[in-house]
């Protein structure tokens, strides 16, 4: 397997020098950069495979960073890394183009795994991000504008249930009797779902939860 | 009444409150038993008083035979600047009254009554916790407000003019009205820059106001809560599994703080799962993930749901030696359904004695009794798996 090159995105020193020291051995890290400016400097430079990006920075946060760097034709792709929960800022990064998104908490080997997921272009989804996605597209009852987009299929939801309920890709392979590249399949059409369909709901819906 | 039956009983026992009062609290009692704003009564007492004098006499009588409402508070004060409106609103009345004659009765008496209502809801907005109320909330409040203040003002202005026709002194009036109104323009044309740069400082010193209690919020929740948990954390150096527990419950309660919706802590049944949760991490050490999608309110048979998961939450903690148990929670419209799971040792469902406890009777017991039901998926090594399902009656 080649090695992935992978750059830090975070404004915590501590926790960047954390992350190198776990990461396997298939994950090459190139660099780091604390904020935004240099992030987006450092990946025009480096051109990484992954960047691991954190959501609360000085100078825009991670949002700020996926829309300079996405908006200039890069095809640089970002795993999202953060101690938020917020629904706001879970489907705010992956709107902004993030291909996954985990939570500081996970370990070692299931981040080096995550980004080895999303140096392959799957997408990679946390329990709670699927929780959120099965809430969002359930809360709207209004019909949707453009059902191929606006809505998940019965398989989708089955998988993001299994995600949500702690199951590994390996584990809802083998519970739906389904290749563990289906399930990846399944994930990124979710991912797509959820980055492209333009209801708004989505991104009120998140708004909305903080403040209930 | 069937429909409400925790709320206020239909008809409470008329009683003075002492605190907002503005004379004696008679007309603030009978307006809570009419559920009426006490505003109206106050002006059907003054307009009754100022056309036959009928209105303090009911006034004195209810004074005398209501007891005051017991009660605790301090704040037994009265608001002086809304008795002297009243007083004010009311002599001012009496004396066109009688001036005119229109006290004795006959259509004069109506554009002073109308007068009177549009004036005393504009005197009406200087109640002190009208006005809090009114700088903080929202912007409908504010137009709510607005309205009020609009309806008093074209109240006033219907009454004077009427008051007018009725003395036939309209056509007098004009010239005098032109001239005030000129007046008033220029007044407001001078003072406009000065009053909008006025209203600005408000607002500015408003947001400060806000930005500074959140500040002050988040400095007695840091205090409070972090590094207490700080100071816990280094006297229990020496024991990982302590400071571990320490930091997991602080990380939690911060998170709640900072990104979980302001919900009771018992009302609905995704907040109650979280608490449940909370306290068996608490108790056993092992972090518990939860998920949940959807809420609704709790009930019975959803309360037994939450024993269940407790049940089941703690033998995933105590004995399957996972290191982390997670715990999804879905609502759907007619069914609601709760996995909790672990990656631990597992075990082999016949091999538990038809007598223990927890899993037969608190987990699929519990659930069957109370129309529910409960599956458990395990196996030596391959962790455990429970589900738990529960109609909702809608």
């Amino acid at each position: 397997m080649k090695t992935v090159r992978v750059l830090i995105v975070d404004d915590h020193r501590l926790f960047r020098s954390g992350v190198r020291a776990e990461l396997g051995p298939s994950i090459q890290v190139v660099g780091e950069a604390e904020d935004v400016e240099t992030a987006v400097r450092t990946i025009a430079e480096l051109e990484p495979d992954v960047v691991l990006l954190d959501v609360h920075m000085p100078g825009g946060g991670g949002q700020e960073v996926l829309r300079r760097v996405l908006g200039s034709g890069s095809q640089v792709r970002f795993l999202a890394l953060s101690v938020s929960d917020a629904a706001e800022d879970v489907i705010g990064v992956i709107r902004g183009g993030a291909r996954g998104y985990v939570t500081k908490t996970i370990n070692g080997t299931e981040l080096t795994d995550a980004i080895g997921r999303v140096a392959e272009g799957d997408a990679v989804f946390s329990p709670r991000l699927a929780g959120f996605v099965l809430d969002a597209f359930a809360s709207t009852e209004a019909p949707p504008i453009d059902p191929e987009l606006d809505s998940l299929t019965t398989r989708e939801r089955e998988v993001l249930r299994l995600i949500a309920r702690g199951y590994a890709y390996k584990e809802i392979a083998k519970e739906l009797f389904i290749s563990v590249k289906t399930v990846e399949t399944h994930v990124s059409s979710v991912l797509r779902k959820l980055q492209l369909s333009n209801r708004h709901e989505l991104s009120r819906w998140a708004t909305a939860r903080r403040l209930v | 009444m069937s429909e409400i039956p925790d709320a206020i009983p239909a008809f409470p026992k008329l009683t003075r409150p002492m605190s907002g009062r503005v004379v004696a609290g008679v007309a603030q009692g009978a307006a809570d038993q009419l559920r009426l704003d006490p505003v109206v009564l106050r002006l059907a007492f003054v307009l009754l008083t100022v056309l036959d004098g009928l209105g303090i006499v009911a006034y004195a009588a209810l004074w005398m035979f209501t007891s005051r409402e017991p009660s605790e508070r301090v704040d037994r004060g009265r608001d002086w600047g809304q008795v002297a409106a009243y007083g004010l609103v009311g002599f001012v009345l009496a004396a066109l009254g009688v001036l005119t004659g229109a006290a004795a009765g006959g259509v004069a008496t109506w554009p002073i009554a109308i007068g009177g209502i549009g004036s005393l809801i504009l005197w009406q907005q200087a109640d002190p916790g009208r006005r809090k109320r009114w700088m903080n909330t929202t912007v409908g409040q504010v137009r709510q407000t607005w309205v009020r203040s609009g309806i008093g003002l074209l109240l006033v202005v219907v009454g004077a003019i009427g008051f007018l026709v009725a003395q036939d002194q309209l056509a007098q009036a004009g010239t005098g009205l032109m001239f005030t109104a000129v007046v008033v323009g220029g007044i407001g044309l001078i003072a406009a820059p000065w009053l909008a740069s006025l209203w600005k400082e408000l607002q500015k010193e408003r947001t400060e106001r806000i930005r500074q209690e959140e500040r002050a919020e988040v400095a007695a929740h840091v205090h409070d809560s972090v590094l207490h948990t700080l100071t816990l954390i280094q006297r229990n150096a020496n024991d990982p599994r302590e400071v571990t527990r320490l930091a997991r419950s602080q990380e939690r309660e911060l998170r709640n703080w900072l990104y979980q919706p302001k919900q009771d802590a018992d009302a609905t049944l995704a907040a109650a799962v979280r608490r449940v949760a909370a306290e068996e991490e608490d108790a056993h050490g092992v972090p518990i993930e939860i998920v949940c999608v959807g809420d609704c309110e709790l009930d019975e048979s959803l309360s037994a749901l939450l024993h269940a998961a407790r049940q089941a939450m703690v033998n995933a903690a105590k004995y399957s030696e996972s290191p982390v148990v997670s715990v999804y929670l879905e609502i759907e419209p007619d069914e609601v359904t709760l996995f909790v799971r672990d990656r631990g040792k597992g075990f082999t469902l016949d091999d538990v004695p038809e007598d223990r406890m927890g899993i037969r009777q608190s987990i699929i017991g519990r659930m069957e009794r109370n129309g529910g039901s409960a599956r458990v998926k395990t196996a030596p090594g391959e962790g455990t798996e429970i589900m738990l399902t529960m109609k909702r009656n809608s």
